[in-house]
């Protein structure tokens, strides 16, 4: 069994679990976890769109 | 050795026996190193994501891989693999992992396979900053 996915698909899963873990681990309670996971994610995110635009515009 | 002396002392001796077992127990076992120490929403959530990553890695036909990979940067994959403890070793044992260069999609397999350890090493560090009382 094999699975595949797109590249923006994998990129949004890869920042899903490693915001969990960063959340989790590089802050002490539960709200700062919460807030330090979204932050990190929504980062995750906006990173992965940008470069996807600088690529865009590299190669056009 | 009087009440007060014994009850000084042992649970100093508890916090160091945990300080060794809980970020070993944390590699081998993602999220166990928290769940030995009762922290169950943490363990159970870097379980899942560790797991998953890791899970989903393998099903995307990553690269995992082996000690004597001949190059530098096989030996740091390497290093990332085996921070996922119980999972590498029973990735290898399958003989599952080895890669399908000829899909985009087993890249990132690789990638996820590498970081869903080098996630696993944050998590064990994370336990026994817990059990050395540094964090709650």
């Amino acid at each position: 069994m094999s699975i595949q996915l797109s590249h923006f698909t994998a990129a949004i899963t890869f920042s899903f679990f490693a915001s969990i873990v960063f959340g989790i681990t590089q802050r002490t309670t539960r709200d700062e976890m919460i807030r330090y996971g979204a932050k990190c994610f929504a980062y995750f995110v906006a990173g992965t769109v940008v470069a996807s635009w600088a690529m865009w515009v590299i190669k056009h | 050795m009087s009440k007060s002396k014994a009850d000084a002392i042992f649970p100093e001796q508890q916090q160091s026996t945990m300080a060794v077992i809980a970020p070993v127990v944390g590699w081998l076992v993602p999220g166990a190193g928290h769940l030995i120490q009762r922290r169950w929403i943490r363990g159970s959530l870097l379980m899942i994501c560790v797991i998953a990553m890791f899970a989903l890695g393998v099903l995307m036909e990553g690269k995992v891989y082996g000690l004597n990979g001949g190059d530098l940067l096989d030996m740091l994959g390497f290093v990332g693999d085996l921070g996922a403890g119980c999972l590498y070793f029973v990735t290898r044992l399958m003989d599952w992992g080895h890669g399908a260069i000829q899909l985009a999609s087993a890249d990132y397999g690789t990638k996820f396979i590498i970081v869903a350890g080098l996630l696993n090493v944050i998590s064990a560090v994370d336990a026994y900053d817990i059990a050395i009382g540094k964090k709650e």
